[in-house]
């Protein structure tokens, strides 16, 4: 089975990996580079699971090959760290097994990039392209609207560490 | 306990550091994939693997006939890959094993099955029809692992189970009033987002290591040691975060086929994952139902007596569903008072993909029978339907359909939650239509629910407390974390008793039978009743050892003495103490002679006078309490295309006391979602030759963002009860239950219809509305 070598850059690193044509970049992500927090789901594009970053918009990593990835910045939930979209899901128990999580985060993360204060009917077509089982999405809406509130007003933004909220009053 | 605290693996969720059973990959670890059946019953004249075993990487393909193992949780009717006869779409028919994912791709691809079709049995209705082709030949022979069971030879009935309070047919033709429904409601997929699969190594001295995303590892454990027939010791089941459960990561299946992989390959470690068609199709889904319920009442709408028919949709094989037809025959008439009550409930086998335990374990669609002839009786007396379930409620001093009698320390107050429920509502009780636009009609639906554990009566749970030496506290518990905060909650009712923060509390998100104290499965909205139960007792123990130290450095009784705050203090001297972590792991005098070890407690719980149901009467005692609430949806309905949107969804139940608020009205919340679900949208759906049409999430539709009702209300009532930890009641499953009732009763009263069927689609919604001439 031949393999070709791919230089990719994911989370703001530039890696290689081995990859034969067919790999999509859910499974080099996972198998090669150990970037688990992207789950496989369904594998054709129907539960978001998968979804990271590429340029900038969030793309079902089980639909992208890895070489279609190749030149281009990946961004996964591994390469999140502190930001408002975190903190806001743990604060609005936006998840409770935590699969779909890393996927809601991505779309959530890119929404606050592309737009900021991003309005209840945007922000629900991006929350669309995902599942979540468990919730019954008032939550994950709940702190979709608080990360993309944050991401307009950046003076209130990670003004606490989301490692050292622990409680809520 | 009044403030929300966030999950103990809350940042290890939202950082992709969570780590479940699909994301460990080693160099070494081997592929398994599954071939499976395309056609729903038919002979298997062969398997041809010569092209498969020439891909490069295979190193083994097994089929039925490699193995002699029959598997079943309480009738071991089923093969763990099909042997002679396939028996559902999707059924597990050989495994391919590769050194990697693409080469057990490739190769299962290869293998060539030769079926001859056999007529398919469709549905519960052809099942039981005279001639109909049997699904299981060779019925009479199985083994049975659990009783009770009854199966009967020479049918397509696996199971019946049997209520006989008085005499309900005697009732039912003295009644002023009879009303008669019948009722068909599909299968309904867990579809929880992480597919399930395993992983599994074999060591040389023989004991089998096995990584499953399980409800029930020592469930597994104890299967695989009695198909294996080796020591349950010698099996090892590790259990890490699992990513949804609701009932579909209860049974045991790709953890036998994963274990006959291992040996094919000489003990190595392969791992087998399902796709998410083969989630669906191959693995057990939540059983379909076929009811008729008649109800005998008084011209004032007092209910007398009721006599019920269940057959469950089990499809090709049994797996839980006998002990699901004793649940629902336990809580067969919903929570309502009837002195006369004759019920049946049959395990029907089907040419469907089988069944298993599904969040509320039957009591969803057997509530919704329930509930929709409630509302029929409602209109037939002319009485409001909120009123009419009032009036019937089920109360202290009543008996059960299993002739328990019910005080309010078992029932909670279910008076109370409908009452709360028709205010948050706001009950009109009847369709309205809207204002401006008069297309658009309001309605409303109400629906009441119990249900209690119908667990093994010799159910167990443990815990086992380390202390460290700065104090605080390493839990270890056998439950696992399924997303419902169950390790999250044990962690805080061990603060709660030793007064310490709950940070304070470490615990492992994962569990391993090897050390880890057995815990029965984390299934029945149990895992907190017996995990707190046992967490309370091993912090006795803990607290006991603590005092004792306390006696030997303060120079006092241990009896002087109490816990709390990191200290070990005289009760009526409090300023005289030693702190928990000077006495943790022995005390040391100043001249360094020590005394004393590690504090270590342990703790225990076993259901208590739980019985199992008489076979001829079902009487006995299913669990040790039932949890009630009362359920409301008011929906919007565009009379001219049938769309609607749902405006509230509304749930009052008896939390008994509620421990961690927010992750309680999230269970609750998710639990409603996915009722609502199953209501306006999913549907396993089957094609004329009995193939399944729905093993996608586009065919399979769950709800998406913006499908949930615009306004969720969930609220508890808090009747403590005595013998559980802190009086928190279970509640794990019960959002769901009366959700799909509420919303057909909604959607009838806003259309003019009888909607008594799932899933109501705009298109069902017009069909009958169509038929009906309107």
């Amino acid at each position: 089975m031949r393999r070709d070598e791919l230089a990719l850059d994911v989370n703001g690193e530039a890696c290689r990996v081995l990859a034969r044509g067919a790999d999509t970049l859910l499974e080099v992500l996972r198998g090669q580079l150990g970037l688990t927090g992207a789950k496989p789901g369904c594998e054709n594009g129907d539960c978001g699971a998968c979804t990271v970053i590429v340029d900038g918009a969030p793309i079902k990593s089980c639909m992208m090959l890895a070489q279609e990835a190749a030149g281009r910045r990946v961004r996964t939930v591994e390469g999140l760290a502190g930001t408002a979209a975190q903190q806001a899901f743990v604060e609005r128990f936006a998840f409770q097994c935590g699969y779909c999580t890393s996927g809601f985060l991505m779309v959530a993360q890119a929404l606050c990039e592309a737009h900021p204060g991003a309005d209840e009917a945007r922000m629900l077509e991006w929350l669309r392209s995902n599942i979540c089982r468990c919730t019954g999405y008032e939550e994950i809406r709940a702190a979709v609207r608080d990360a993309v509130a944050r991401a307009k007003a950046p003076a209130v933004q990670g003004t606490e560490p989301v490692a050292s909220a622990s409680r809520q009053g | 306990m009044d403030h929300a605290v966030y999950r103990k693996e809350a940042f290890e969720k939202v950082t992709g550091a969570a780590r479940y059973v699909g994301d460990y990959e080693t160099p070494g670890l081997h592929h398994a994939e599954l071939i499976t059946s395309p056609l729903p019953h038919a002979r298997i004249r062969s398997v041809d693997v010569r092209a498969a075993v020439a891909v490069p990487g295979v190193r083994a393909i097994l089929t039925g006939r490699e193995s002699a193992i029959l598997c079943g949780e309480v009738l071991e009717d089923r093969p763990p890959l099909a042997r002679g006869r396939v028996r559902y779409c999707g059924e597990p028919v050989a495994v391919v094993v590769a050194d990697c994912e693409a080469a057990a791709a490739e190769a299962a691809q290869a293998v060539r099955v030769d079926y001859e079709p056999l007529p398919p049995v469709r549905s519960v209705r052809e099942a039981l029809a005279e001639g109909a082709p049997r699904v299981h030949p060779d019925l009479g022979s199985y083994r049975i692992a659990q009783q009770p069971v009854a199966p009967r030879a020479g049918s397509n009935v696996a199971d019946h189970a049997k209520v006989r309070r008085g005499h309900a047919p005697g009732a039912l033709a003295k009644a002023e009033v009879v009303v008669e429904a019948r009722y068909s409601l599909p299968q309904v997929d867990h579809a929880a987002m992480e597919t399930r699969g395993v992983r599994c190594e074999i060591l040389p001295d023989g004991r089998i290591e096995l990584h499953t995303c399980s409800q029930a590892p020592f469930e597994v454990q104890k299967a695989i040691a009695t198909y294996f027939r080796i020591g349950v010791g010698s099996v090892v089941v590790h259990t890490p975060l699992v990513g949804g459960g609701f009932g579909g990561k209860a049974p045991v299946q790709l953890e036998v086929i994963a274990v006959l992989c291992a040996q094919a390959i000489g003990g190595r470690p392969v791992k087998l994952i399902n796709s998410r068609e083969q989630d669906i199709a191959a693995s057990p889904v939540g059983p379909g139902l076929e009811a008729r319920v008649r109800l005998g009442a008084t011209r004032a709408g007092r209910l007398v007596a009721a006599e019920l028919e269940y057959w469950l949709d089990i499809g090709a094989y049994a797996d839980s569903t006998p002990r699901v037809a004793r649940a629902v025959a336990s809580a067969c008439t919903g929570p309502y008072r009837t002195d006369d009550v004759w019920c049946d409930v049959y395990c029907v086998y089907t040419n469907h993909t089988y069944g298993t335990a599904w969040r509320g374990f039957g009591h969803m669609p057997m509530t919704f029978a329930i509930e929709r002839t409630m509302d029929k009786l409602a209109a037939r007396v002319g009485k409001d339907p909120a009123e009419l379930r009032r009036a019937n409620l089920i109360g202290p001093g009543d008996r059960t359909p299993t002739q328990v009698e019910l005080n309010r320390n078992l029932l909670g107050d279910l008076p109370k939650c409908l009452e709360r429920a028709r205010e948050l509502v706001g009950w009109r009780g009847r369709g309205v239509r809207g204002e401006g636009e008069d297309r658009h009609v309001r309605g409303q639906g109400v629906a009441c629910f119990w249900k209690t554990s119908s667990s093994p009566p010799n159910a167990t749970s443990g815990a086992l407390i380390t202390l460290n030496a700065d104090g605080s506290v390493n839990l270890a518990v056998g439950a696992v974390e399924t997303g419902a905060g169950t390790k999250t909650t044990a962690a805080l009712i061990l603060a709660h008793r030793l007064d310490i923060p709950v940070e304070q509390v470490h615990l492992h998100m994962d569990v391993n039978t090897l050390v880890d104290p057995e815990h029965w499965k984390t299934v029945a909205s149990m895992a907190t009743y017996m995990v707190g139960q046992a967490v309370l007792d091993a912090a006795e123990d803990a607290v006991r050892q603590l005092k004792h130290m306390g006696g030997v450095v303060l120079k006092c009784s241990p009896e002087d003495l109490d816990v709390g705050r990191g200290r070990v203090f005289l009760k009526d001297d409090p300023d005289l103490y030693v702190d928990v972590k000077d006495v943790a792991h022995g005390y040391q005098y100043p001249d360094g002679d020590s005394v004393g070890g590690q504090v270590m407690g342990r703790g225990a719980y076993i259901m208590r006078h739980l019985t199992l149901l008489d076979p001829e009467t079902g009487r006995g005692m299913p669990g040790p309490s039932w949890t009630v609430g009362a359920q409301a949806v008011e929906v919007e309905l565009d009379t001219r295309d049938f769309t609607y949107r749902i405006l509230k969804a509304v749930t009052v139940l008896d939390a008994g006391r509620v421990i961690n608020p927010a992750v309680a009205r999230g269970v609750v919340m998710g639990g409603m979602s996915m009722g609502l679900g199953y209501g306006s949208r999913e549907c396993l759906m089957y094609g004329d030759g009995g193939e399944l049409l729905s093993n996608q999430l586009r065919t399979y539709k769950v709800m998406r963002a913006g499908e949930e009702p615009e306004a969720y209300h969930v609220e508890f009532v808090e009747t403590p009860q005595k013998n559980a930890p802190l009086g928190a009641r279970p509640i794990g499953e019960h959002g769901v239950l009366g959700m799909p009732a509420a919303l057909a009763s909604a959607l009838s009263a806003a259309a003019g219809v009888e909607l008594d069927t799932v899933p109501l689609t705009p298109e069902r919604i017009w069909r009958v509305v169509r038929e009906a001439g309107r």
